[in-house]
């Protein structure tokens, strides 16, 4: 037989999607109703969240509409706090703690899965579970096994916990990094001189580098974020979340903690912006938009 | 030249039950153009890839330049590939991307960029030093890729179907550049297609797989018109197969019984009278002609070509293909008499 090769269409050449968000609602505009569905919606988001920085910059102790003056002075009083920095450097140290090691195991674990091994779709699941146990019951399990160990409560029990809670984000946002890459480049580097480990440093580390650094941002907010788990395990060592917790037995600190929740507002919204940042640029340079993989 | 360069033996790779490389014994000169041939699946990019230290053979050793390479990875092995993907790093330019594999050579730096600027001139493309992976075309990405492995030197180099994801024209293009080079480097190429035409177009010598084993290694000339199986004949090229026995064995001729008539050929294997046959014959090696009567057939399709015409003729019962070069018209319902040269008459046991 005579066999002539058909041209294989090639993705590559496959025109991108320009469409995207804006041009496919200005097709769908449902009209009035659908405006106030939206603002309803987005009020009901955020409106209880907005009065945090609302009354923390409220010239009175007592949380009470109408609103008496504006001041800073809660914010003053936030700094001047030595417990309230005491609680945040701990958090700090634990947020940085847990989302390093949590994103070191997510990306070995990823890495592996990608690869595609016998039993991966299991282990997947298996390893995104503790996402699905109430962080209570997580939390008193911990407990359990941290006393009977008899290892005191302190900021590492607390890091452990975290990084238990934190894993399966980092491996959820890791792998899907991971998916599509081609695993030629690897073996391209290999080709080309290198070991395993150089390349890995200078071919996979930085094709996945994007996603290493969305999934050290959000470890490092799903752990300062935490207060159950920090509740628990922190001993006489707190976390800010669990500082605030004890603050709000006194009505008079309430403002202050009003301060401090405007503050950790507007940081973590920050950082969930550049996560998302990061993981859009990367999206541009990932290794599934170009060759064709095997 | 010495076929003991690259020396394959007795090659056997399984992947669970399957064997997809099964007991290969390939012996591959210097600086020769060796195409692996085969329908997919049939082994060839398994074998590629264990001589590249990819795929580790079950059995078997792979010698290269006289060195037992079989156990070696593939950065410390004298052979590069150029990937079926191209794998041209995205993260890197174009510029890095060939410098990649200098990086373990212990070059000084003036050296390194010579080398670079060179293999930049090999594969035309001077000025694209700082583009990056997606600001290529296909083809300008697979001449990257070629020139990351050829600026390592390297002993053998590899190509996966380096062609295959890259449009007719350009392709053809391709075959030509790649052969160009290959001579200018003098670098031996272990080059995998399951095209036939790329593959003869190409080589210098073709070992043509089938399910995991090597049916026949030849040159392109031997390979097309002396195939040493029925497979190798029905895939490179078009061939009529007719089945057929002998009517006379004599100790240096045969005279075989076939739809199309009597045939004097030479003799073939140990092929006794009555024994059963399979004729095959190249469809531009018959002729058609309706001076001669008797007719033995009648045109029953044509078919238009541009460059030829194919007439499907009906003969005793059996249909050939005729490829005739235009000029020679006849048409549907003719009686027509078939004629071949006997020496374009492959014959292969049944």
């Amino acid at each position: 037989m005579l066999r002539s090769p058909a041209a294989s269409p090639s993705r590559r050449f496959a025109p991108q999607d320009q469409g995207g968000w804006a041009s496919r609602n200005t097709r769908h505009d449902g009209g009035g109703g659908l405006a106030i569905y939206a603002i309803l919606y987005l009020a009901f988001l955020y409106v209880p969240v907005l009065l945090l920085p609302l009354f923390s910059f409220n010239d009175s102790a007592f949380i009470t509409f109408p609103l008496t003056g504006f001041t800073t002075k809660w914010y003053a009083a936030m700094a001047g706090d030595e417990e309230m920095r005491a609680a945040l450097a701990n958090t700090l140290k634990v947020g940085a703690a847990a989302s390093l090691i949590s994103t070191i195991l997510g990306l070995l674990t990823a890495k592996v899965l990608a690869r595609g091994i016998r039993g991966g779709a299991f282990f997947a699941g298996f390893a995104s579970l503790p996402l699905f146990i109430p962080d209570i019951v997580l939390g008193i399990a911990l407990l359990m096994l941290v006393t009977s160990l008899d290892i005191p409560l302190s900021l590492e029990s607390v890091v452990v916990g975290h990084v238990a809670i934190c894993l399966p984000f980092a491996i959820a946002v890791l792998l899907s990094r991971f998916e599509g890459f081609d695993l030629s480049l690897e073996e391209a580097s290999r080709d080309l001189g290198e070991n395993g480990w150089m390349t890995f440093w200078w071919v996979t580390f930085p094709l996945v580098l994007p996603g290493i650094v969305a999934s050290l941002l959000l470890t490092f907010i799903v752990s300062f974020d935490d207060f159950l788990i920090a509740f628990f395990l922190c001993g006489t060592d707190t976390t800010l979340p669990v500082y605030i917790w004890g603050e709000l037995r006194f009505p008079y600190k309430l403002p202050n903690v009003l301060a401090l929740g405007a503050t950790i507002l507007i940081a973590s919204s920050a950082l969930i912006a550049l996560a998302e940042w990061v993981r859009r640029q990367g999206v541009s340079g990932s290794p599934r938009d170009h060759g064709i993989g095997i | 030249m010495a076929e003991d360069f690259l020396r394959i033996e007795n090659l056997s790779k399984r992947f669970g039950a399957t064997p997809a490389v099964n007991d290969v014994t390939l012996h591959i000169a210097h600086g020769e153009f060796f195409s692996l041939l085969g329908p997919s699946g049939c082994g060839k990019t398994t074998l590629l890839r264990m001589i590249g230290g990819f795929t580790l053979p079950d059995a078997g050793t792979i010698a290269l330049d006289g060195e037992d390479v079989t156990d070696r990875p593939p950065n410390k092995r004298a052979t590069n590939m150029v990937f079926q993907s191209y794998a041209i790093f995205p993260h890197l330019n174009v510029r890095d991307n060939i410098a990649y594999g200098l990086r373990t050579e212990r070059l000084s730096g003036a050296e390194r960029d010579k080398r670079v600027v060179e293999a930049l001139a090999m594969i035309k493309l001077e000025t694209y030093g700082e583009r990056r992976a997606h600001q290529l075309s296909g083809g300008e990405r697979q001449r990257v890729a070629l020139a990351r492995a050829l600026v390592k030197r390297p002993k053998v180099l590899l190509l996966d179907e380096p062609l295959g994801a890259l449009d007719k024209r350009l392709r053809e293009a391709m075959q030509i550049e790649l052969r160009q080079i290959q001579r200018e480097v003098g670098i031996t190429f272990v080059f995998v297609t399951h095209d036939q035409e790329e593959a003869l177009s190409m080589s210098d010598r073709i070992a043509v797989m089938e399910a995991g084993r090597v049916l026949q290694v030849a040159d392109p000339k031997t390979l097309y018109e002396q195939p040493s199986s029925r497979a190798v004949a029905d895939f490179i090229g078009t061939a009529n197969f007719l089945p057929g026995h002998v009517v006379v064995a004599a100790s240096t001729s045969v005279t075989v019984e076939t739809a199309l008539g009597r045939m004097d050929l030479p003799r073939r294997a140990n092929l006794s009278a009555g024994a059963r046959v399979i004729v095959a014959i190249r469809p531009e090696k018959l002729t058609l002609s309706r001076e001669v009567t008797p007719a033995s057939g009648r045109v029953v399709a044509v078919s238009y070509l541009g460059d030829r015409s194919q007439f499907q003729v009906s003969v005793n019962g059996a249909t050939v293909i005729v490829a005739a070069q235009n000029g020679a018209a006849f048409a549907i319902g003719e009686a027509v008499q078939v004629a071949w040269a006997a020496d374009a008459v492959m014959l292969f046991p049944e």
